[in-house]
């Protein structure tokens, strides 16, 4: 039997003509996805906001107008209620409280007793003021650091236009990925930003796959056009790029499916990401070298090894 | 350099057994083995509270409590040498930075530096003019608040072995907070209602000049203060306040037994004071017979009986409209000692056993799943050599397991998550390998060339494309919290176990494969 080949080996697609259109398309994503996040904003779930979450199991389905009253009438300020996953399983949260941590504490009091004895406390989450800010910082330290690590790699690694490129595209992806979050109104917790940075740390690999090989190249190519090499990289390695692509979204489509709600939105938030990742590392990263100018740059040196070689 | 050297196949060959043994245990019930030493294999994976069911609770003490009160302390030391030099002043509200007190004539000022600097040491002295502004320097302040962390870290483990829950974990974290771990916790309102609380008791006269209103009218009478009423019964009788003495007539902190009891059928908690405060206590109910009494628990009244007759011997009950549930949550508190200073809960994560274990039966199902598919998946697209990489994956898999035994890190649900995704995200090692030996044979390379040269160009891809994911896992680590060190943990070992199962035990295969069947043609 011979094996799949998904692309086929002698795939040839001229990447680089098209790759004003990718431009354009980028755009519009990465522009659209920033007015979104400007306006609409993301649906920032307790871990940052600070707030009260409380899952809990009903016997039979659960009636969730009649918790809407029960806990409305608390006067505890907005408070979401929605199924979570079954009929029998609902996910109540509330905003943060006016005042200090006490005022959490005694509203969460009052809601585990408006609930009463006949639904099953599943889960209950508090976050105070304090630690809602704390969370909300250390998340945004995280984001900028790992980013600038990465690039610190790659630039050591690579060429500096390498290094633009691949941190272009990485933004791309994240700025999409959190457009996405705001579109879809999932919520954006610690989880999904663990997500984000996955999606960076995938980006970045899928990029630095195709860059390696650019790299190559162009010392194993030395007449051809830079534009055309360009092209030759990206068919070359087009058939890794989408088969990895493929067996991580084969797992995440399963933990999607299975891994129960409460990884949901962190799961969709990685199955987007590696998606638009590995449109970025294709049609983002490797046109934008053109852009930057790249040159072929063949110290004296390493030429006379090569003719040794 | 298809062929390995002995020893390196052997070594090879020895970290894939390492892995086996070490990540046996979990598949086999626990207790099987004996975990006394740590380098031993036996030891099961921890499993965090989002998946075994139990609670989290992140506490602060309030520090500026304690300092505040050391200075109030300690201007009420300065001003007892200053009154003996005769020197008059005027005390200011104590704050958390600092005693100050006012000297009222200035030729005074000199010489009340000189003894305000003198009353203690390690304390430093500003202030202008008439003012005397004393602070601890940063050492003396700095031991105080240690000193503070390391007693509620004490009273808090206290009440928590009070619960009678197995393995909970109490730590310092930071500064001033105080972390509360107690795994397999049923009801999380329990630990919030003991934990939330400072239990501090002491004992005071109520007035007997003037009732609370009265007080509230007129003004209070000098040494007393007006404390809200906190018990059910009270306010039924329509008593909202109590007008008590300042002085503590005996304090909590002689407290040395407290135990829920009843008394007509009523739950009450029962106390015993140690020697000195027995002694005290009689004294004080021997000389104030017909007055009340008021039992004062962090600045409430929970209980203010008339004292009818001497209680000698240091016993007491405490009455009150008590449920049983209250009766034992207050004898705990009493046992377990007073906080040295008020706590808050800042975070607090609750998981019940039943979503624990089904977020387990979940992510396994995931797991499964996802390994099938990637599993069927490589054999589809590379044939014999994607057999190879899935025994690797598996093997990878195995070796993440026995390295998280071996660390006792702990597998949170994010944790499961990044299992599944480096189940996806493994294979990608073979993958540029397997696609670099095609285009190596589709240049016309002999097959040991092609497989060579796949495994040598696409190394250094292979470093980058993983490092650049590791920082990524390592930052997380550094400032996630929780669930989410716990994805950090899995995807940072999966990442790293994969370079070693996808590169060298696939090319063992590989080689082994090669050197036997000596292939004439290549599938793949």
């Amino acid at each position: 039997m011979k094996p799949l080949h998904l692309i086929p080996d002698d795939v040839n697609i001229p990447f680089l003509k098209f790759r004003k259109i990718f431009y354009i398309v980028s755009m519009a994503l990465v522009l659209a996805s920033a007015a979104l996040f400007a306006t609409k904003g993301l649906n920032f779930g307790i871990d940052f906001r600070g707030g009260i979450l409380v899952e809990i199991k009903t016997e039979g389905p659960a009636d969730i107008s009649g918790l809407r009253d029960k806990l409305g009438s608390l006067g505890l300020g907005d408070v979401s209620i929605q199924e979570f996953g079954a009929a029998d399983d609902v996910l109540i949260q509330l905003q943060r409280q006016d005042g200090d941590e006490k005022a959490q504490m005694a509203a969460l009091a009052k809601v585990t007793e408006a609930l009463g004895e006949n639904v099953t406390i599943r889960r209950s989450e508090l976050v105070g003021p304090k630690v809602g800010d704390e969370l909300k910082e250390a998340g945004f330290y995280s984001v900028v650091i790992s980013l600038l690590l990465i690039m610190i790699y790659i630039w050591f690694r690579f060429e500096w236009q390498f290094a633009v490129a691949s941190v272009v595209a990485l933004l791309h992806d994240v700025v999409i990925t959190v457009g996405f979050f705001v579109i879809t109104g999932v919520q954006f917790d610690l989880a999904t930003l663990a997500a984000v940075l996955t999606v960076a740390g995938y980006s970045i690999n899928d990029t630095v796959v195709v860059f390696d090989r650019i790299r190559e190249y162009l010392r194993k190519f030395r007449k051809m056009e830079i534009p055309d090499l360009l092209d030759l990289s990206i068919n070359s390695t087009l058939s890794r790029t989408t088969m990895t692509s493929f067996t991580t979204l084969l797992a995440l489509i399963a933990l999607f499916a299975f891994g129960g709600e409460a990884i949901r939105g962190f799961t969709m938030a990685l199955i987007f990401g590696i998606v638009i990742g590995t449109y970025s590392s294709i049609c983002v990263a490797s046109p934008l070298l053109i852009v930057l100018r790249l040159k072929r740059k063949i110290p004296e040196a390493e030429e006379g090894q090569e003719a040794k070689a | 350099m298809l062929y390995f050297t002995k020893w390196k196949a052997a070594l090879v060959l020895l970290v894939c057994a390492l892995g086996v043994i070490y990540a046996a245990p979990n598949f086999l019930p626990s207790g099987t083995f004996p975990t006394e030493a740590s380098y031993l294999p036996g030891k099961q994976i921890n499993l965090g509270l989002d998946l075994r069911g139990g609670s989290h609770m992140l506490l602060e003490v309030d520090t500026d409590s304690v300092l505040r009160e050391r200075y109030d302390a300690l201007a009420d030391t300065i001003r007892t040498d200053l009154r003996q030099e005769q020197i008059r002043n005027r005390p200011r509200e104590a704050t958390a930075n600092g005693a100050e007190i006012t000297i009222l004539k200035p030729e005074d000022v000199e010489k009340a530096r000189e003894i305000a600097r003198a009353a203690e040491p390690n304390t430093e002295l500003s202030g202008e003019g008439n003012n005397i502004h004393v602070t601890y320097n940063a050492v003396a302040r700095k031991e105080l608040i240690d000193r503070a962390i390391a007693q509620s870290l004490e009273v808090v483990r206290r009440r928590v072995d009070e619960l009678g829950t197995t393995e909970p974990s109490i730590q310092r974290q930071g500064e001033n907070r105080i972390v509360v771990q107690v795994p397999g916790l049923d009801d999380p309102s329990r630990l919030r209602a003991i934990l939330g609380r400072t239990a501090k008791m002491n004992f005071h006269l109520v007035n007997n000049e003037k009732t609370a209103a009265e007080a509230r009218a007129t003004g209070l009478p000098p040494g007393t203060m007006i404390l809200p009423a906190a018990d059910a019964s009270d306010k039924a009788a329509g008593i909202r306040e109590y007008l008590i003495d300042r002085r503590i007539v005996v304090s909590g902190d002689n407290l040395v037994d407290s135990q829920p009891t009843f008394s007509d059928g009523r739950p009450v908690v029962s106390f015993r004071f140690d020697a000195a405060g027995g002694a005290r206590f009689g004294d004080v109910t021997s000389k104030n017979a017909g007055r009340g009494l008021a039992i004062v628990l962090d600045g409430e009244v929970i209980s203010a009986p008339r004292i009818n007759e001497p209680i000698l011997g240091g016993n007491g009950i405490i009455t009150g409209q008590f449920s049983v549930q209250e009766a034992n949550d207050l004898s705990l508190l009493l046992r377990a000692g007073a906080l040295p200073a008020p706590m808050q809960i800042l975070e607090e994560r609750s998981v019940g056993p039943g979503l624990g274990q089904d977020s387990v039966e979940a992510g396994e199902i995931a797991a499964v799943l996802g390994l099938v598919f990637v599993i069927a998946f490589m054999v589809i697209s590379y044939g014999r050599f994607g057999i190879y990489a899935d025994i690797a994956l598996m093997m990878n898999l195995i070796l993440v397991l026995a390295v998280m035994s071996v660390l006792q890190a702990t597998l949170t649900l994010p944790g499961i998550a990044g299992i599944v995704l480096t189940v996806g995200m493994a294979v990608d090692a073979n993958v540029l390998i397997f696609e670099r030996i095609r285009e190596e044979r589709r240049n016309g390379r002999t097959i040991i060339n092609s497989i060579d040269a796949g495994y040598r160009s696409a190394m250094s891809t292979i470093l980058d494309a993983n490092i650049t994911t590791l920082i990524a896992a390592l930052v997380l680590f550094s400032f996630g919290s929780g669930p989410i060190k716990g994805f950090a943990v899995t995807l940072a070992i999966g990442i790293i176990t994969s370079m070693f199962s996808a590169i060298w035990l696939t090319r063992l295969m590989i080689s082994v494969w090669v050197k036997r069947s000596r292939p004439t043609e290549l599938v793949l």
